[in-house]
């Protein structure tokens, strides 16, 4: 098999931000079409910013890898800019993904994007 | 420290084969069909791995075949008796469990306008006989089962199907690439028509099979061209692999009732420490009726390559039959047909013993793998 760089073995192996946050004020959660693992992200918003992010995995290492670099890549950024973080940017700030991996990155980007939708569903009210 | 437990996928080479190997790529470089001495040592080599194979399976010289793969042999086993007694009739049966190298074969063939019949299996992965009976039909003409499963290690009843199978005059081919070496095998006794195994299986060469075929077997040829193999297979012979394969299979059959004990010995001892230590786990396969070095189980909640890389960083070398550790991103076919459900083969992992392995590995084994399985589930968004 195709060797995963020492980057992403390292957010294998050490995963930040893992968790969830029980009063999160967004949650994503996603299946992926492709080989049936389900990623779920929670975030706490302040002032238009994602102040704390947490992510659980089911997954392979590079679901793990992707889910971890996502929630560093955003944490302090306001909510358009998280929008920004395309899969291929996680990719790349893990030096890359063997390329049948880089459906898990999809993964990453899309559960990101829900628990923003989440949190934006559910206070546009106020 | 270095451990490995994938000697299903292959095995080290045996330092006595690899001795017996070694004139043979260096100085006894000569061509088996050549007239000259060193074409006549080389043949003599061969002679003498056939004959070394012969007698410990129990069958005839003439009935033993050499090959590329496993896989070369089963797919001559299977097309070459489809071919040759199609006009008896264009039915196959062969079980849903299969290795790839049998399954994608019969898949070939049917759209080469053969029928086949694919058995489901039983939940601890054995085929009903019943239902085999069931789907023998006039036209039937070869029945090909596996005699130990890759995967979840479930032992086949060989004998038996073989029995059923001559009743009606059909062919029938078993995939032993497991089972040589780990079961003790007599040909005559067995009473097969044809039989499939791999050198890299039990601690032999790589690229190096044999295809029994029993004397009398309807059969056509696979690969077309020179006279090797009695003209059943052509292609200069692999002399070095043939050497190894004839060793390989000497030293394999040689005390496999004791070796089988010990594996299984190591198995019970790994299989019981796993179930004790690690809540909502399930054992795949049978209980009882598995190849003496298998182990495979599923743990709830997580995902195996995530699994199997936690284990290398250990050092330890096992596999999975998860999707994700999968090119094709599907899980296991064998263990969906066990009636898994998806995201439980998803959490497989297959663990096969050689004699080469030990106790203390298996503790070790035991001491880190409960902790590895939490931390992963401590990921997991399902409990
Ligand atoms: S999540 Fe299944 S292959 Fe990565």
């Amino acid at each position: 098999m195709e060797e995963y760089s020492k980057k992403l073995m390292d957010h294998f192996m050490n995963p930040r931000n893992v968790g969830e946050i029980k009063d999160a004020d967004g949650i994503g959660e996603v299946g992926n079409p492709r080989c049936g693992d389900i990623m779920r992200i929670y975030i706490k918003v302040k002032e238009n910013r994602i102040t704390n992010i947490k992510f659980l995995t089911f997954g392979c290492g590079a679901a793990v890898a992707t889910s971890s670099m996502v929630t560093e890549l955003v944490k302090g950024k306001t909510l358009e800019e998280a929008l920004k973080v395309t899969n291929q940017e996680v990719a790349d700030s893990l030096d890359g993904l063997p390329p049948i991996k880089m459906h898990c990155s999809n993964l990453a980007e899309q559960a990101l994007k829900a628990a923003i939708e989440d949190y934006r569903k559910k206070h546009t009210k106020q | 420290m270095d451990i490995y437990f994938d000697n299903s996928a292959t095995t080290q080479i045996n330092k006595e084969v690899l001795e017996e190997m070694m004139p043979y790529l260096t100085d006894i470089y000569g061509n088996p069909s050549s007239i000259y001495s060193l074409g006549r040592r080389a043949k003599k080599g061969i002679d003498l791995a056939r004959k070394r194979i012969a007698s410990s399976l129990n069958c005839n010289i003439n009935e033993i075949f050499f090959t590329n793969s496993g896989t070369e042999s089963d797919n001559w086993a299977i097309k070459g008796v489809a071919l040759a007694n199609k006009k008896r009739g264009r039915h196959i049966i062969t079980t849903s469990i299969e290795h790839h190298a049998v399954l994608n074969t019969c898949k070939y063939l049917e759209t080469e306008g053969f029928e086949v019949t694919y058995l489901p299996v039983k939940k601890n992965g054995v085929v009903d006989i019943d239902s085999l009976k069931k789907e023998i039909r006039e036209d039937t003409v070869l029945i090909s089962v596996m005699y130990a499963n890759n995967e979840i290690g479930t032992i086949q009843p060989i004998k038996e199907i073989a029995k059923i199978t001559h009743e009606k005059g059909i062919y029938f081919h078993t995939d032993a690439v497991q089972a040589v070496g780990n079961i003790d095998i007599d040909l005559k006794d067995l009473d097969v028509d044809l039989l499939t195994y791999s050198g890299h299986k039990i601690n032999g060469p790589k690229g190096i099979g044999v295809l029994y075929i029993k004397q009398g077997t309807k059969i056509t040829n696979l690969l077309h061209g020179g006279e090797q193999e009695k003209g059943k297979r052509a292609g200069t012979e692999n002399v070095p692999g043939i050497i190894g394969i004839g060793k390989a299979t000497e030293l394999a059959t040689e005390g496999i009732k004791q070796k089988a004990i010990y594996l299984e010995n190591l198995r019970d001892k790994c299989i019981n420490g796993i179930m004790e230590n690690i809540p909502d786990t399930i054992l795949n396969g049978d209980p009882v009726n598995r190849l003496p070095g298998n182990i495979n189980v599923c743990f709830k909640y997580i995902e195996g390559e995530s699994i199997l890389l936690m284990l290398d960083q250990l050092g330890i070398a096992a596999s999975s039959g998860s999707a994700c550790t999968s090119a094709s991103l599907e899980p296991s076919h064998v263990l969906l047909a066990i009636g898994l459900p998806h995201e439980i083969a998803h959490g497989s992992l297959r663990l096969s013993f050689s004699k080469e392995n030990n106790e203390k590995e298996i503790e070790y084994l035991l001491t880190v793998l409960p902790n590895i399985v939490e931390n992963l589930r401590r990921m997991s968004p399902l409990k």
